[in-house]
């Protein structure tokens, strides 16, 4: 039986939950690899190679090799596991992030200067 | 604070919040604190995921996230008062998972480094008790509450003489994946702080769906102050309040409460 997401409709949101975890775990694991230091220096010496040692699917792959963080996500990574990734290659979260908006890191950063991106048809809470 | 950067203008509304609690925390430095916070994917990887994980070691050492360990001191804990936490939950129905030997990330040093400065060493003893927010679900907020009841009950029966402040930490409104990154939410906030004094019980009410849709997928941390809220009274008098958006990729808030 498949899992109840009432928050499947939540706009520009993807929900790490036990069925994104489990399509994500290859990549997950693959991304928390990259917290020792030899890791992150083959990684960066040959990026497929090192892709090849874990179970990915080929889509995963294709995502980290283009750093598609949008796509990640949608094939299961979660935001704290792909920071390594862009930990590695010396980026901050607010780049990540701003990438994810299609804003540029600039644009992003003014944004949150002016208090931030509202939601829209929020509750009354 | 790590890069020398508290002068700048980003920084100064956000550390100038923090002057009176400092002030504060320098006159009311507790023998202990249990410091409510999340991993970030630092000390558990997906391979495991405790709902609650309480450290029970001698001492944390300051996590590489990346950039190599934070210039903080080492966390030393409080192991036979974490032990005694540890025995009193459980038997309390509560299902802690016991962590003899973690490195500890931001969320828990930042908050230290907030309150306390820069020192060579920290001022008191710091047990970390980790709630999981990475993979959804994370603990109900009804479930944090009743479980910051039951830690008031576990410290007040180990020892009446030692200090202990129970610190909430994470949020507030953000969201840091997706297109929806950036996500703030003020109104939502300051309800919440508002909340937080005067009516806990319908925070720890507050279903997931709302912390997500209104608060961002990240701001759903906020359950972790519920651990803190319930191990206080009823009442409560509120000793400082501040709220200041931006602060890197979130909006911070800081409360300090005192039991009437």
């Amino acid at each position: 039986m498949a899992l109840d997401k009432p928050y499947a409709d939540i706009p520009g949101t993807t929900v790490f939950d036990a069925e994104q975890a489990r399509k994500g775990y290859p990549l997950n694991t693959f991304c928390m690899s990259l917290m020792q230091a030899t890791n992150r220096e083959r990684f960066k010496a040959d990026e497929r190679a090192y892709l090849e040692q874990w179970p990915m699917s080929e889509e995963q792959k294709q995502a980290v090799l283009a750093r598609d963080y949008n796509g990640m996500i949608r094939l299961g990574g979660n935001i704290y596991f792909l920071a390594k990734i862009f930990a590695t290659d010396g980026k901050s979260f607010q780049y990540a992030a701003a990438s994810m908006t299609g804003m540029t890191q600039e644009a992003y950063a003014q944004m949150m200067l002016n208090g931030g991106r509202a939601p829209p048809g929020q509750s009354d809470g | 604070m790590d890069l020398g950067k508290s002068n700048e203008a980003y920084w100064q509304p956000v550390f100038k919040g923090y002057e009176v609690s400092r002030r504060w925390m320098a006159g009311n430095t507790p023998d202990v604190i249990v410091l409510v916070y999340n991993d970030h994917a630092t000390a558990f990887s997906p391979d495991i995921i405790p709902t609650f994980a309480i450290g029970c070691a001698g001492s944390f050492a300051p996590a590489d996230e990346g950039w190599g360990p934070r210039p903080v001191p080492m966390v030393m804990g409080h192991p036979e008062l974490a032990g005694h936490i540890a025995q009193s939950l459980i038997q309390s129905d509560f299902d802690l998972t016991i962590v003899n030997r973690m490195d500890v990330d931001h969320g828990l040093t930042v908050p230290l480094s907030l309150m306390f400065g820069s020192c060579a060493a920290w001022p008191c003893r710091v047990i970390p008790f980790a709630v999981n927010v990475v993979q959804y679900p994370p603990p109900s907020g009804q479930r944090c509450y009743q479980l910051g009841k039951a830690l008031r009950r576990a410290i007040e029966c180990f020892d009446p003489n030692l200090n202990v402040q129970v610190w909430g930490t994470g949020g507030m409104s953000h969201q840091l994946q997706g297109p929806r990154a950036g996500l703030i939410n003020q109104a939502f906030d300051r309800r919440f702080l508002q909340h937080m004094v005067d009516d806990p019980e319908s925070l720890a009410r507050l279903p997931h769906i709302d912390y997500l849709r209104d608060a961002g997928s990240e701001g759903i941390e906020l359950v972790m102050w519920l651990i803190m809220r319930g191990a206080l009274n009823a009442q409560v008098r509120e000793v400082h309040r501040f709220y200041h958006v931006p602060a890197s990729n979130t909006a911070v808030g800081h409360l300090i409460l005192e039991n009437t």
